[in-house]
C-alpha cells in the first residue's frame, strides 16, 4: 500500500487537474503529464448509479497508485445529495490530500464536512487533521460568503470558483473578457487573500480556443490567482508557462532573499536592493518567486 | 458475504474488466482475457483473494477483463459483490475486507 | 544456434546457405547473384492483353498447383483483388498448394484464412499478417512456416532469387489495355505503387487487375506494359473508403504528443539536425505528431529539411507544400491528401519497394537517412524490437520498412508508451525481435527516455541540451511495477513463422503458442 506524505497545506498548486475517478485508464498515471494537483473526480465526471463503483475505484487508485510528489486531491459530492459521507470516508481511509468541497455556500458547510472528515480520520486511525479541504464556489451566496468560508477551518487551502455553474445562477455566459465573472473573481481573491489561503479559477472547457484560452490565463495571473483547474493535459504547459517568474524576477528575489540573510545577520533591517528599499515584509514573496522558478525549473540555488 | 442477486461491475472499455456475479454453490469462475497468456493466472489468483476478503464461499463469478490493473480488477470484483448485497452505497469496509 | 540478438535457431532452418544473424552490416561488401524471370514473348503485334475474367489471365499465365503467386498491399484493408485471385485459382481452377507472397496481408484477406484452413494454401511469405491470417498462421495450420521479411528484405530476396514469383497480381487504380499501370486517375486510387515494382520486373507472369481501363498509353506509368502479361477488368478492386483515409489528423491525444515533442527535442539536440536533414516517420500516434513539433525546431533555427521518405501522409505534403522539406519520394501514400500529390506537387516523387529499402542494391534510401521515429509494440533491454506479435505470442503486426530504416539511419527512435492497458511495451525480453537492438538508438516513452548504451555521443548530445534521460532497465521495472511481471508465454515445438533478417539472415522464429489453461 502506498502511503502518501502527510500533505502541505501551503504548496504550489499552479494546475488541478480533473479526472473521473471512475476511468482505468485515465487514473493509472494522471501525473506524467507534470501538474501540481489532481483533481480525481467523484461528482459531476460520475454517473447517479455509478457513485458507489466510482468510490472502490478510487480507493484502490489511491492505495496502489504511486502519485509521487503530485498532489492528490478528491471533489466530493454535494451535500445535498446522499453520497457526500461515503466519499469523505473513502478519501480519508485511502490517504487522500485533500477534498474539494462541491457547491459551497457558507461556513457552516465547511465545518459539516471538516466534521465528517475528522470522524473518518478517527475512524481509520488517520492523524487528525491531516486531511486539507478546499471549497469551490458555486453560487452567488458562495461569493458572497467567500471570506467566511475561506476562514472557517485550519484545514482551508484553497478555494475556487466553478464557473459553469456560477454563470447559470448569474444568467449569464462565458465572455472572451472575462466580465462575466470579474466581480465574483474579484471578490473570492479579496476573501482568499484576507484568509491567507490560495484561490483558484475555474476551468476552461473549450479545448479548440487556444488564444481564448491563453486571454483567460493570462488575466488569471494579472489578478493575482495561485492556479486554475484544468481538464485536459494538453492544458498543463501554458498555465505553467504564464505562471513562471521572468528571469528579471528571479535574478531580483535571489538578490533580495541573500541580502536579507546577509543584513539580518548584521542586524539590519532595512537595507537597499538596487536602490530600492527593503525590508522583512519582501521577504515571503521573493521566497514565493525563488520556489515557484524552481518548480518551472528556472532556478537551480539554494534559496528556494 | 452471501451473493443475494445478480449484480455487475466495470465495463468493457480498455483498461477495465467487467465483473457479474451471481448467487451459486461453492465459487465458480469463469475469465477470459485480452491478456491470457501472460497474466491469467494472476487474474485468477486476484479475483480469488479478493472474494476471500470478502467472505464469498458461494459464487458464480464471471469476468471478462480487457487489460485492467490489479486495482481495477479488486474494485470492480468488490463493487459487484456489495452490489449484489444492496449494500455498496455506504459503510464500506474502507481498509478491512476491502483492501 | 544461437544468433547475433541471442535467438535459438533450430538448425533445420539452416539449410541452403541460410545463415543466422551476425549483426548489422554482415552481408556488406559481398557479392549477389540476381535472378531472371522466365517471360513470355509477344512479338506480334498486339490490340489488346485484356482477358474475360481472373481464371482466364490465371489459365493464360499457366497456372498450376504448387505456384507461387505475389500481391501488392497499397490498397491496405480495402484490398479486394487477393481474395478475388486466390478464389479464382482454387475454386474455379482447382490449384492447391500454392504459396502467397504478398507484400502484406491485413484483415481484408481473412478469407484467404479459410484456404490455409483447408490445406490448399501452403505457403506465405509477406512483410506484416494480420486478422485470421495471423491467427491460423499461429495456430500451425498453415502446412510451411510463414516467412516474415521486411519492406527492403522483400525485393532483396526476390532479386536474389529466394522468392521466384510465378505469377504477379497488380492491383492498379487505373490501366490500360496492355498494363500501363497507375495508382491514380480510377476509382480506387492509392497514389504510389512502390511495392508492385520489383514483383513485375522480377515474375515469370504479370497480371494487371483494375476496375479503371483508360486510354493508352496510361503514362507516366509505374508499373509498364512491357512486363504485363494479361489485363483483367473487374467491377471493384477494393473499398475506397479503407485504401486511403480522407486524411490522416495529427493525435489530439495528451500522452502522444508529450511523447512526440520529446522525440522533436531529442531529434533536435543532434548534430544531424542542420540544413538539408532527411527524415521518416510511421503514420502512428505520436510518430506522426512529431512533425508538428520538428517543425517548430526547424522555424526557431531557420533550417529545412532536405528530403523525407516513407510511407507518406498529409502533414508532409504540408510541409512540402509550405517549402519545408526539399523532396518526398514514397513508396506508399496513406491518405488523400498525399494520394493526391504524388507526381502532382512538384518534389513529390514515387520509388519502388527495393530503391526505398533494399540492403542488397547500391543505393537505398534508408541507407541515407538521418532520423527514423517509429513505433514498437514491445521493446526489450537490449533494445530489441517487436512489432510482429503480439504480447500474447499471436501474429498481428509487420515489420514493414522498421528494421530497413533503424539499420540504415543515423538516429533510429522509437516512441510508444511505457504500457498499452495491461501489457508493458518496455519489457525483459521481447517475444519475437523484428529489428535488432544494434539498429535502435534512442526509446522515448510517456515516462521517460533511453539512449542505447551504443551510442555515448548521444547520450552527450541529450545531456547537452539537459533532455534528462534513464536506463531502458529502470523503464522496464517501472512498467512491471506498474502492470506486474507477466508469466512466461508456453510454446510448443513447431515454428510457424521465419523472420528473415533485412539481409536475409535468420533473425528469429516464431513457434506456436500454447493457449494457457486455467
Amino acid at each position: 500500500m502506498i502511503v502518501r506524505p502527510k500533505p502541505e497545506r501551503f504548496r504550489l498548486r499552479r494546475t488541478m487537474m480533473f479526472m473521473n475517478a471512475q476511468k482505468p485508464g485515465l487514473i493509472k498515471d494522471a501525473y506524467i503529464y507534470g501538474c501540481d494537483s489532481i483533481m480525481l473526480d467523484l461528482e459531476d465526471a460520475v454517473a447517479e448509479n455509478q457513485k458507489d463503483a466510482a468510490r472502490f475505484s478510487l480507493y484502490h487508485a489511491l492505495t496502489t497508485i504511486d502519485y509521487g510528489s503530485t498532489e492528490v486531491i478528491v471533489r466530493i459530492n454535494g451535500l445535498d445529495t446522499p453520497h457526500w459521507q461515503e466519499d469523505i470516508r473513502v478519501c480519508v481511509a485511502g490517504g487522500a490530500d485533500g477534498i474539494r468541497i462541491a457547491k459551497c455556500e457558507s461556513a457552516r458547510d465547511v465545518h459539516t464536512v471538516e466534521a465528517a472528515v475528522e470522524a473518518a480520520e478517527r475512524e481509520f486511525g488517520v492523524e487528525v487533521g491531516r486531511t486539507l479541504l478546499m471549497a469551490a464556489l458555486e453560487s452567488p451566496k458562495g461569493i458572497l460568503n467567500a471570506y467566511e468560508i475561506c476562514s472557517a477551518s485550519d484545514r482551508m487551502f484553497g478555494v475556487a470558483i466553478s464557473g459553469g455553474d456560477f454563470r447559470k445562477c448569474m444568467q449569464t455566459t462565458f465572455q472572451p473578457d472575462g466580465v462575466d465573472m470579474l466581480a465574483a473573481r474579484g471578490q473570492m481573491l479579496l476573501a482568499a487573500r484576507a484568509a491567507g489561503i490560495q484561490c483558484f479559477d475555474t476551468v476552461f472547457t473549450n479545448l479548440d480556443d487556444e488564444e481564448g484560452f491563453r486571454a483567460e490565463v493570462l488575466q488569471n495571473k494579472a489578478m493575482g490567482f495561485d492556479g486554475k483547474s484544468l481538464i485536459n493535459p494538453k492544458q498543463i504547459r501554458l498555465v505553467h508557462q504564464v505562471f513562471a517568474p521572468t528571469e528579471k524576477e528571479i535574478r531580483q528575489a535571489e538578490k533580495i532573499v541573500r541580502a536579507f540573510e546577509e543584513q539580518s545577520k548584521a542586524g539590519v533591517g532595512v537595507f537597499t536592493v538596487d536602490g530600492k528599499m527593503i525590508d522583512v515584509a519582501f521577504i515571503p514573496g521573493a521566497k514565493r518567486t525563488l520556489k515557484l522558478a524552481k518548480a518551472c525549473g528556472m532556478y537551480e540555488g539554494d534559496l528556494a | 458475504m452471501e451473493i443475494l442477486k445478480t449484480a455487475a461491475a466495470g465495463t468493457l472499455e480498455s483498461s477495465d474488466c467487467l465483473v457479474t456475479v451471481e448467487p451459486g454453490e461453492g465459487i465458480h469462475l469463469d475469465l477470459s482475457s485480452s491478456v491470457m497468456n501472460q497474466y491469467g493466472r494472476q487474474i485468477k489468483a486476484t479475483v480469488l483473494s479478493t472474494l476471500e476478503r470478502l467472505g464469498v464461499e458461494n459464487a458464480s463469478v464471471t469476468v471478462v477483463d480487457k487489460g485492467a490493473l490489479d486495482c481495477t480488477l479488486k474494485a470492480r470484483v468488490e463493487c459487484a459483490v456489495f452490489r449484489s448485497n444492496g449494500t455498496s452505497a455506504s459503510n464500506i469496509p474502507w481498509g478491512g475486507a476491502v483492501r | 544456434m544461437k544468433n547475433a540478438v541471442g535467438r535459438e535457431i533450430p538448425d533445420e532452418l539452416l539449410v541452403n546457405g541460410k545463415e543466422v544473424y551476425q549483426g548489422k552490416y554482415y552481408m556488406d561488401g559481398k557479392y549477389l547473384q540476381k535472378a531472371a524471370p522466365k517471360t513470355h514473348r509477344y512479338e506480334k503485334p498486339q490490340e489488346s492483353k485484356i482477358v474475360a475474367s481472373l481464371a482466364e489471365a490465371l489459365k493464360a499465365c499457366g497456372a498450376r498447383d504448387g505456384m507461387t503467386f505475389s500481391f501488392h498491399h497499397h490498397l491496405r484493408n480495402g484490398d479486394f483483388v487477393a481474395n478475388m485471385v486466390m478464389k479464382a485459382a482454387i475454386e474455379e481452377l482447382g490449384l492447391k498448394d500454392l504459396t502467397i507472397a504478398a507484400t502484406s496481408l491485413g484483415e481484408a484477406h481473412d478469407p484467404i484464412a479459410d484456404y490455409i484452413e483447408e490445406g490448399k494454401v501452403i505457403g506465405i511469405q509477406t512483410s506484416g499478417i494480420r486478422g485470421r491470417m495471423g491467427e491460423v498462421v499461429s495456430a500451425g495450420k498453415l502446412k510451411t512456416p510463414a516467412i516474415i521479411r521486411s519492406h527492403g528484405g522483400r525485393p532483396r530476396a526476390i532479386e536474389a532469387g529466394e522468392v521466384h514469383i510465378d505469377i504477379a497480381f497488380v492491383a492498379a487504380p487505373t490501366s490500360d489495355c496492355v498494363g500501363n499501370c497507375r495508382g491514380i486517375g480510377g476509382k480506387s486510387n492509392c497514389g504510389s505503387l512502390g511495392y508492385a515494382m520489383t514483383d513485375a520486373k522480377y515474375a515469370d507472369h504479370v497480371v494487371v487487375v483494375t476496375d479503371c481501363l483508360v486510354d493508352f498509353p496510361n503514362f507516366p506509368a509505374s508499373v509498364e506494359a512491357i512486363d504485363v502479361d494479361a489485363v483483367v477488368v473487374v467491377d471493384s478492386i477494393g473499398n475506397p473508403r479503407k485504401i486511403a483515409s480522407a486524411a490522416a489528423r495529427i493525435s489530439q491525444n495528451p500522452r502522444d504528443l508529450m511523447m512526440a515533442e520529446n522525440v522533436a527535442k531529442v531529434i533536435a539536440s543532434t548534430p544531424y539536425f542542420k540544413e538539408g536533414f532527411s527524415f521518416q516517420t510511421g503514420v502512428g500516434g505520436p510518430s506522426l505528431a512529431a512533425n508538428l513539433f520538428l517543425e517548430k525546431y526547424m522555424d526557431e533555427r531557420n533550417i529545412k529539411m532536405g528530403w523525407a521518405i516513407g510511407g507518406i501522409c498529409g502533414p508532409m505534403v504540408e510541409l512540402l507544400k509550405k517549402g519545408k522539406v526539399g523532396k518526398v519520394i514514397d513508396v506508399q501514400d496513406f491518405d488523400l491528401d498525399a494520394v493526391n500529390s504524388i507526381n502532382q506537387t512538384p518534389g513529390h516523387y514515387e520509388m519502388s519497394a527495393s530503391q526505398y529499402a533494399n540492403p542488397a542494391n547500391k543505393g537505398a534510401f534508408v541507407n541515407k537517412l538521418d532520423f527514423v521515429v517509429l513505433a514498437a509494440l514491445e521493446i526489450d533491454t537490449g533494445f530489441n524490437v517487436n512489432v510482429l506479435t503480439g504480447s500474447d505470442g499471436v501474429l498481428r503486426g509487420a515489420p514493414g520498412g522498421h528494421p530497413d530504416t533503424a539499420a540504415g539511419s543515423k538516429v533510429c527512435i522509437i516512441v510508444t508508451p511505457l504500457t498499452r492497458g495491461r501489457m508493458a511495451t518496455v519489457c525483459e525480453k521481447v517475444v519475437t525481435v523484428t529489428t535488432p537492438g544494434d539498429c535502435v538508438d534512442v526509446l522515448v516513452t510517456d515516462y521517460g527516455i533511453a539512449v542505447n548504451p551504443l551510442r555515448p555521443d548521444l547520450i552527450e548530445c541529450l545531456d547537452r541540451a539537459g533532455i534528462p534521460h534513464v536506463t531502458i532497465e529502470s523503464l522496464k521495472e517501472k512498467a512491471y511495477s506498474l502492470v506486474g511481471r507477466p508469466d512466461d508465454l508456453q510454446w510448443e515445438d513447431k515454428v510457424v513463422a521465419v523472420l528473415e533478417a533485412r539481409d536475409g539472415t535468420i533473425l528469429d522464429v516464431v513457434r506456436k503458442i500454447k493457449p494457457l489453461e486455467l
